[in-house]
């Protein structure tokens, strides 16, 4: 179709007809319709008037135009418009809009343009009343996709960036259309923005590939081929069907193509596991950051760690609440007060749990364990009576729902971009405060050797419910995280108790290292797991990977080898 | 001291008290369940025994970890995994004896018609034979124990570390049975038992039967326990507790003693989950919780761990809480058994047991200034 | 840490001592009861022994004296197979390599091993802590169904009257004064009957009088056995010591008698020098 109108351009009538003639067998083709001469004739008349009024795109369209877009058969309308795409008139929107939104009525030629009230005459623009007996005009679904297709392209010339990506991506996957082409491919030339023409290379692609010219088809099949986009895999394999390619050298380049794109979309897939692998590590390292405190300094695993993370994501609802009623214009913030907050009650839970019950049990560890559990059990039962058996659930701030769409199949929602780099905030944090702090300097030092540094004069009871209080108050982090992913309940600890324990166990006892890559590197592999095998058997796979590994290195990835005897 | 000889195994009175423990279990009790009209005031009722029964088996259960961890000192919190697995074993034969009873009258169980299974799949083979499901009983948990144990022991896994690892396999387990495709009848497990050897499960005659087996498995179990404990092996056991790298530098190799302790262990745990299945009437993957395996450890802590019969107390008196309890007030039952975990290692160490123990020391140092020496031992 | 790899190589020459009361016993019959060679520990980056070669004869009373840090600890870790050598050999005789032996193989073997710390079995009785040192076939199945030869019994109260707690047979082990722990420990030893003997510090924590009968034990058990002593009590060692090996920073520093070593002058710096 776009060589009849170049044909024309160039002045040579009879050539145009002949290009015309051969542009209807390709419209013909595409609508899988037969149509007959008289249509012909009237999409001639129609394609001549186009043909004239070229030159003067910029202007509204001619009351011809309208008229044949608002009346006759479906056809001629359906290549009528096309050629207002061609026109690239941007002030065409609001007339197709309206014959889109059924608004448009006829009688004869005149046209009329309904709206609420106020009836306008198409044709001249004018306020007028409608008279008795007008046509509606009937759109059936091909006309409608037609012109909500030709709208989204004539969006194309739209001045904001927003616009014309939103109408770039509603033409992919519409029904190709020759008409279009021109438009879009005059479009592709002039638009800045990469991700645009991204789209916009797409989609003339998709278009080209039912030309006749055996080059330009390879040409579209490799554009295609060139992505990870489901939608060209589709339009590729519909051209692998019956009617669709003839040439084989094209077939074998849509099959290669189609091959391509598989692995662009694998390649993608995997992206996508390494990043929900990555949040899920992140959830994990949070939750086991606490635990590798409190475990590398007082050998003793915290049972009731698991609540703690529980309390914090209760602690990030109290707030929540708090800001829901009394300060709903500040809501996006809440995070803000809920974070230290959620760290400061659990902190003081972590205090007290020391003070009271595990200051008496230094030097047995497995007792420890039992009387740790018994203060989950408590807490939990706790959280049940205070905030009732049900979940509770927890809203995010607006900045953080929706995602971020890299490829069509690669989409990051925000709240896990938050976790992760929250957790790496929470780690620098942590880092720098074992590192640099002199309260850090005591914990190290009550690490390595209890009795060296009671010696020299570091309090080692207060320091002891220091470091608890400091790793009760991260995992009380960890469920400020927790409760932007998902419900808050009050087994919510329960559920990641034994997963965080592997951490710590796999990371090596007291390594902040270790315990980074262990709970990173345990997210990736149970995704790309989950990915093979389903949720249950790959977590019960990475059970069994942990167990078996820990009878290569039961001290853990980090340890340090040490003389001492046991 | 050694095993043939079962008198010595204990001291008169001792053996007292076990023929009076025997004579309530086996006349006492079902006579008065049975024979006794249900108002009068000896009459146990049906529900009691049926409770009791329950907590029979976890007391065999305790029994078991008593071994493991009182005696050597390796803390399991995955004891949980080996009842269930004895349990499901002993629930194949009954659900294999329901026949075509069920609601779908298929020879098939109704949760494989309802997953459109078409036959059994090869683990269901021959568990309608009553013998070798007693068998699968007993070997399923020992071999699953046998290997874990293996691997851990020879890595020289110990301390927390092994009881975390542990969990983790009995949470591992619990997530495979939840599946419904791994053939044990999912979330819901095995229940609406009907026969047991042909004989109707749940008449009360049938009851008392279990009942009065588990009862006498109890006691055979803890005179073979004791005869373990008492022998050189036993010592051994103490010995892998409280020093085991001067009994490796004696030329004792600790992953066998462990090995054997573990595996018998885990078969009386699996011969527990038998009898407890037809006694309650379902088996389902929660058994397998981390959280029921860490409260059988509880049993053992508060009845007194190293001594064989505190455990036992230890499983009576916190079962018999519970229920009383979740009862009576069920939103508290979380507060004390919290309670019961926080109070017993902060103030009771040596159990129940250990208490009176203490108090009779006392007394006997009163009224003689000999002090007694027999302070139950504390692991390591 | 790293120099000193020159003078490491001090090796014995190996002669029988004479007082072979097992003669003809294959393993040992060069008179050579333990080889080391060349061996290496180290700990992320630390080397606790540095090439190290030592080897000690059968029936020989060896003491291993040096600063702390020298390596004694973790040469006895090597030889009992606690801690695997990152390089060298370890043979004990001419044909058993320890370090391709688990602890409890080497314990079997022959070789017996006595803590820094005293460690007994502190719940079992002093004559339960015996029994389970006894020679005897240490497998579970023997645990569970043998039964105590007449022979063993003998053997048991010979040590308990060498070891002079015949009277408190039936005391548990946890109740026992420091010094009496060391010597259940030494009993222990001796019910297993090694070849060869290892003691960590065995006189720490005991008294003058103790100390002494301590010396009196050592030194009728050499002859019968090897023994090599890790001491830091100079007046013990001179009382006992027929031949003292010198350890720094992991290699043999120096050997020969008391007096040799004494006016070495390395040793001399070593010890006074800072």
């Amino acid at each position: 179709m776009h060589t009849a109108t170049k044909t024309l351009r160039s002045g040579s009538l009879k050539e145009a007809l002949k290009e015309i003639v051969k542009a209807n067998r390709i419209i013909n083709k595409l609508n899988c319709m037969i149509i007959s001469d008289i249509r012909i004739k009237k999409y001639l008349v129609s394609l001549l008037l186009f043909g004239i009024t070229f030159a003067q795109q910029a202007m509204a369209l001619t009351p011809a135009q309208q008229i044949s877009l608002a009346t006759g058969d479906n056809d001629p309308r359906i290549a009528a418009l096309s050629h207002v795409s061609e026109l690239g008139d941007v002030s065409a929107v609001n007339f197709l809009q309206a014959l889109l939104d059924d608004k448009v009525k006829t009688k004869g030629n005149a046209i009329y343009i309904v709206d609420d009230t106020t009836v306008t005459d198409a044709l001249t623009g004018k306020a007028t009343t409608l008279p008795d007996a007008v046509d509606d005009v009937v759109n059936n679904n091909q006309m409608r996709d037609e012109l909500s297709a030709t709208i989204a392209s004539l969006n194309l010339l739209s001045k904001d960036s927003k616009v014309r990506l939103d109408a770039a991506k509603s033409l992919l996957g519409t029904d190709p259309s020759a008409g279009r082409l021109t438009l879009i491919k005059k479009v592709e030339k002039i638009e800045t923005e990469s991700t645009i023409k991204d789209i916009l290379e797409q989609v003339s692609a998709s278009i080209e590939i039912t030309d006749n010219d055996k080059a330009v088809r390879m040409a579209a099949v490799k554009e295609l081929g060139d992505s990870a986009n489901p939608n060209n895999k589709e339009i590729l394999s519909s051209r692998l069907e019956a009617d669709g390619e003839a040439d084989p050298e094209v077939k074998a380049a849509i099959r290669l193509a189609l091959r391509s794109i598989e692995s662009n979309m694998a390649i993608y897939d995997k992206i996508g596991q390494v990043f929900t692998g990555l949040s899920l590590g992140s959830i994990l390292l949070l939750a086991a950051l606490g635990l590798a405190v409190t475990y590398g300094l007082m050998g003793v695993i915290n049972m009731a760690h698991g609540e703690m993370m529980m309390i914090g994501a209760y602690a990030t609802y109290l707030v929540q609440d708090i800001f829901q009623h009394y300060m709903p214009n500040y809501f996006q913030w809440y995070l803000l007060l809920a974070v230290p907050f959620a760290f400061l009650v659990t902190a003081l839970v972590g205090v007290i749990l020391e003070k009271l019950v595990l200051r008496h049990l230094y030097g047995r560890p497995l007792e420890t364990l039992l009387a740790t559990w018994g203060v989950s059990l408590m807490l939990m039962q706790g959280v049940r009576s205070l905030f009732g058996a049900q979940n509770v659930s927890v809203e995010n701030p607006a900045w953080m729902s929706g995602s971020l769409q890299l490829t069509a199949n690669l989409i990051l929602p925000y709240n896990r971009i938050f976790i992760i780099v929250f957790a790496m905030l929470v780690l620098m944090m942590l880092w720098l405060m074992i590192t640099k702090t002199r309260l850090g300097l005591f914990i190290r030092a009550v690490t390595q050797n209890r009795g060296m540094a009671s010696c020299t004069g570091v309090n080692t009871s207060k320091v002891d419910a220091l470091a608890f209080g400091l790793g009760s108050g991260i995992a009380g982090l960890a469920g400020v995280a927790l409760s932007q992913i998902g419900n808050v309940g009050p087994a919510l600890g329960q559920s990641y108790i034994v997963d965080s324990f592997m951490v710590v166990v796999l990371g090596g006892v007291g390594q902040l290292a270790g315990a980074v890559y262990a709970a990173l590197g345990l997210g990736i592999v149970s995704k790309f797991l989950e990915g093979i095998a389903g949720a249950v058997l790959a977590k019960i796979f990475v059970l069994v990977i942990i167990i078996i590994f820990i009878q290569k290195r039961p001290q853990g990835l980090f340890a340090f080898k040490g003389r001492s005897l046991d | 001291m050694k095993l043939t000889s079962l008198s010595g195994l204990y001291d008169s009175k001792s053996w007292m008290y076990l023929a009076l423990a025997t004579f309530v279990l086996c006349i006492v009790i079902p006579a008065s369940n049975m024979l006794l009209p249900s108002t009068s005031i000896l009459h146990i009722s049906d529900y009691s025994v049926s409770l009791s029964g329950k907590i029979l088996c976890y007391a065999i259960v305790a029994l078991a970890i008593d071994l493991v961890w009182g005696y050597t000192g390796i803390l399991s919190l995955g004891h949980g995994v080996f009842f269930a697995l004895g349990g499901y074993a002993f629930g194949m034969y009954l659900m294999r004896q329901i026949g075509t009873d069920g609601s779908y009258h298929s020879n098939l169980p109704d949760f494989m018609v309802f997953l459109d299974w078409k036959k059994f799949p090869w683990y269901w083979q021959f568990t309608d034979h009553f013998w070798y499901a007693m068998l699968l009983v007993v070997l399923v948990p020992g071999v699953l124990a046998f290997i874990f144990g293996y691997f851990a022991f020879r890595s020289r896994i110990k301390g927390v570390y092994f009881s975390i690892i542990t969990q983790a396999m009995t949470y591992a387990f619990m997530l495979l049975f939840f599946r419904n495709e791994t053939g044990f009848g999912g979330n819901n497990g095995f229940t609406d038992f009907k026969r047991l050897l042909g004989i109707n499960v749940t008449t009360p005659q049938m009851r008392m039967v279990l009942f009065v087996i588990t009862g006498l498995t109890l006691i055979s179990l803890l005179l073979v326990s004791r005869a373990i404990v008492s022998s050189k092996f036993g010592r051994v056991l103490t010995a892998i507790r409280d020093a085991e790298s001067r009994l490796m530098f004696s030329g004792y190799n600790p992953l066998h003693y462990k090995l054997a302790i573990w595996t018998f262990s885990a078969m009386v745990c699996g011969i527990a989950g038998a009898l407890y299945v037809p006694q309650v009437g379902i088996i389902n993957p929660s058994e397998m919780s981390p959280g029921n395996s860490i409260e059988i450890a509880i049993w053992a802590a508060v009845g007194g761990r190293g001594t064989l019969i505190g455990p036992l107390i230890g499983a009576g008196v916190v079962n018999g809480l519970k229920s009383y309890f979740t009862e009576a007030f069920p939103e508290y039952w979380l507060y004390f058994l919290g309670l019961i975990f926080i109070l017993s290692t902060l103030y009771l160490p040596h159990g129940v047991v250990g208490l009176i123990n203490k108090i009779k020391a006392k007394k006997l140092a009163k009224s003689a200034t000999s002090a007694s020496a027999s302070v139950p031992s504390e692991p390591a | 840490m790293t120099e000193n790899t020159g003078q490491a190589s001090a090796v014995s020459t190996g002669m029988a001592t004479g007082h072979l009361l097992q003669p003809g016993v294959l393993d040992t019959s060069h008179g050579v009861v333990l080889y080391m060679e060349e061996i290496t520990v180290s700990f992320d980056g630390f080397r606790a022994l540095n090439k190290l070669s030592l080897s000690i004869d059968v029936g020989e009373l060896r003491c291993i004296i040096g600063p702390n840090g020298a390596g004694k600890t973790t040469l006895q870790d090597v030889i009992t197979g606690k801690t695997r050598p990152d390089s060298g050999s370890v043979y004990f005789g001419q044909t058993l390599n320890c370090a391709k032996m688990t602890e409890p193989e080497i314990a079997h073997a022959g070789i017996g091993r006595k803590f820094q710390k005293p460690t007994v079995f502190e719940n079992h009785t002093v004559f339960e802590n015996l029994e389970l040192a006894i020679k005897a076939d240490k497998g579970v199945w023997n645990s569970l169904f043998g039964k105590m030869t007449g022979q063993q019994h003998d053997r048991i109260s010979e040590i308990l009257e060498t070891i002079n707690l015949k009277a408190l047979y039936h005391t548990r082990s946890g109740l026992l004064s420091h010094g009496q722990k060391q010597w259940l420990e030494i009993g222990m030893l001796l019910a297993q009957e090694p070849r060869l003997l290892l003691l960590d510090e065995p006189v720490a924590g005991m008294t003058d009088h103790e100390t002494e009968r301590t010396a009196e034990l050592l030194n009728s058990l050499a002859g019968k056995h090897s023994l090599m002593v890790v001491e830091h009590d100079m007046d013990f060692v001179n009382s006992i010591a027929r031949k003292v090996t010198v350890l720094h920073q992991g290699s043999v520093l120096a050997e020969g008698t008391m007096d040799q070593v004494q006016n070495n002058e390395q040793v001399i710096e070593v010890y006074l020098g800072r």
